[in-house]
């Protein structure tokens, strides 16, 4: 697999081809597997996602704690704000029901873990739907996510224990422009500016849960990184460049992650879950669950 | 080599890749080394498996993998209940391994039909699992591979032996490791494979007569 961006676009540039094929190419001589075989791989993870999203808006799901649940409905059924009835108002609806179904012990896919699993699915079927493209479009955009999360895996993290939320939602949301970028037509150099306008947006964000549950603030940082993503989306499919290389800014949302203090990795010992409130609701709400599981 | 496939993966029930879908995976390792599904097992968390595994449903993830359940079965959740009413007696403790095990890890005292196992496990990121030891013995599973491990005297022309057999079945070895706790005392093999053991493979190498015990796990990973 690639350990650049650059890198891949070029090889994409050089062939006339796109970043899902270049990534698909590349997965298969890595694996020794057939493209068709791993384009099945990410056909039967779409369904999933797509699942996940339906179960999520149905809006009777509770997580442990009971935190989190509900909301995903909330947002779609209303029409009171700036978005209603476009594809960005339902995208943020759909980020929200997948990590609803994640907190409440659904079947969710990783992409590229559970914590940011909402974002993916919800900005790709958001958009395939609202334009009518067809499944083999999003598998393909599901090709060039897995290359996008690869790099950021090698260059940089995908765990908030190591990195952050950052390294969480905000990998997702750069996977999420990157391919939504050329599955809506743009070239594959327009989809690693998508990827640099995103990326830039979600440094420094750190990993505060609750309890150290994936939970609160999680569940609104998928539609959150939705919203950033769909920025980066708007502006590179424009035609708007970012002047620092893609590779290098993703090196640094890894060294971000890497200066951050534990307490904004993943441990609740400081943001959100360090306030008195989040530590309260910790408290209370862990105690129920350890008295409904035993 | 980073694959798209663990990028876009795995599907899992949530809420957390290293605290519910990595914790399963040690679960079903442990079920497969003693055979089955325990009737007994004792499990202790360390680390942040102890402090946040209950919001996660990390014992719940245990006792499913323990159950065989895999990290996508919905039961999952409903894990603790199926144990309860099939009458299984698997107990949940927080505990302090040494300082330096990683924080995600499990250590799971399982039985199953008189084979009794001591498994220590850790859950590393997205779903990835490694155990670490076995019964005292240090070992490196990982389950991304279908593994063959075996306990076995210690003599020479062991592992030509059992090499021998997976080779007239025409089964190709990806990596094998052998540790041992001292000198002449017994090893422990383990044993990764490019397709699952035969029945037959299993049963050749469980005949030699200086072999304790072998156990085929399947692969549970991505």
């Amino acid at each position: 697999m690639f350990r650049s961006l650059a890198d891949a676009i070029a090889a994409a540039e050089s062939r006339g081809a796109s970043l899902a094929d270049v990534a698909l190419d590349a997965e298969a001589k890595d694996q020794g597997r057939d493209r068709d075989d791993i384009r099945a791989a990410l056909a039967r993870a779409l369904r999933v996602m797509r699942g996940a999203v339906s179960r999520g808006m149905q809006g009777d799901l509770h997580s442990a704690s009971g935190l989190v649940g509900g909301d995903a409905a909330k947002v779609r059924a209303s029409h009171a704000g700036p978005l209603a009835d476009t594809p960005f108002h339902e995208i943020l609806a759909r980020a929200l029901a997948v990590q609803e179904v994640n907190a409440a012990m659904g079947v969710i896919v990783a992409a590229p873990t559970a914590g940011g699993a909402g974002v993916l699915p919800a900005v790709l079927t958001g958009l395939a739907d609202a334009r009518g493209l067809d499944d083999a479009r999003v598998v393909s955009a599901l090709a060039t996510a897995g290359l996008i999360g690869a790099v950021i895996a090698e260059r940089a993290s995908l765990s908030g224990a190591e990195g952050g939320c950052q390294a969480e939602t905000g990998a997702a949301a750069a996977m999420a422009a990157g391919s939504a970028v050329e599955l809506l037509g743009g070239t594959p150099a327009q989809a690693g500016h998508g990827v640099a306008l995103t990326m830039q947006g979600m440094l420094g964000l750190v990993c505060d849960p609750l309890g150290g549950l994936v939970e609160l603030p999680c569940v609104f940082r998928n539609a959150t990184g939705s919203a950033i993503a769909l920025a980066g989306i708007e502006m590179a499919l424009a035609g708007v460049t970012f002047a620092i290389p893609v590779d290098e800014v993703i090196d640094t949302m890894g060294e971000i992650g890497r200066a951050m203090d534990v307490r904004y990795r993943e441990t609740a010992g400081g943001g959100l879950a360090a306030t008195p409130t989040g530590r309260r609701l910790a408290r209370e709400r862990l105690v129920q669950i350890r008295r409904s599981t035993h | 080599m980073v694959s798209i496939l663990d990028i876009i993966g795995p599907i899992m029930v949530g809420p957390s890749s290293s605290h519910t879908a990595g914790a399963c995976r040690i679960g079903l390792l442990t079920r497969m080394l003693v055979g089955g599904t325990p009737e007994r097992a004792r499990i202790e968390l360390h680390g942040s498996f102890a402090r946040t595994g209950e919001g996660h449903g990390t014992d719940k993830a245990i006792a499913g993998g323990l159950l065989g359940m895999r990290p996508d079965d919905e039961r999952l959740r409903d894990a603790l209940d199926i144990m309860e009413r099939e009458g299984l007696d698997y107990t949940f403790e927080k505990t302090s391994l040494a300082d330096d095990a990683h924080p995600n890890t499990t250590r799971i005292t399982a039985l199953h039909g008189g084979f009794e196992a001591v498994v220590v496990g850790s859950s590393l990121g997205a779903g990835r699992i490694r155990l670490t030891e076995v019964d005292g013995f240090p070992v490196d599973i990982s389950g991304s591979l279908p593994t063959l491990v075996l306990v076995a005297e210690d003599r020479p022309g062991s592992v030509a032996r059992i090499a021998g057999v997976l080779a007239d079945e025409r089964i190709n070895l990806a990596t094998m490791r052998v540790t041992r706790k001292e000198r002449g005392g017994d090893a422990f093999m383990v044993i990764e494979l490019d397709e699952a053991p035969s029945a037959e493979a299993t049963t050749r190498i469980a005949a030699l007569e200086w072999v304790r015990w072998v156990r085929a796990l399947e692969k549970v990973g991505a």
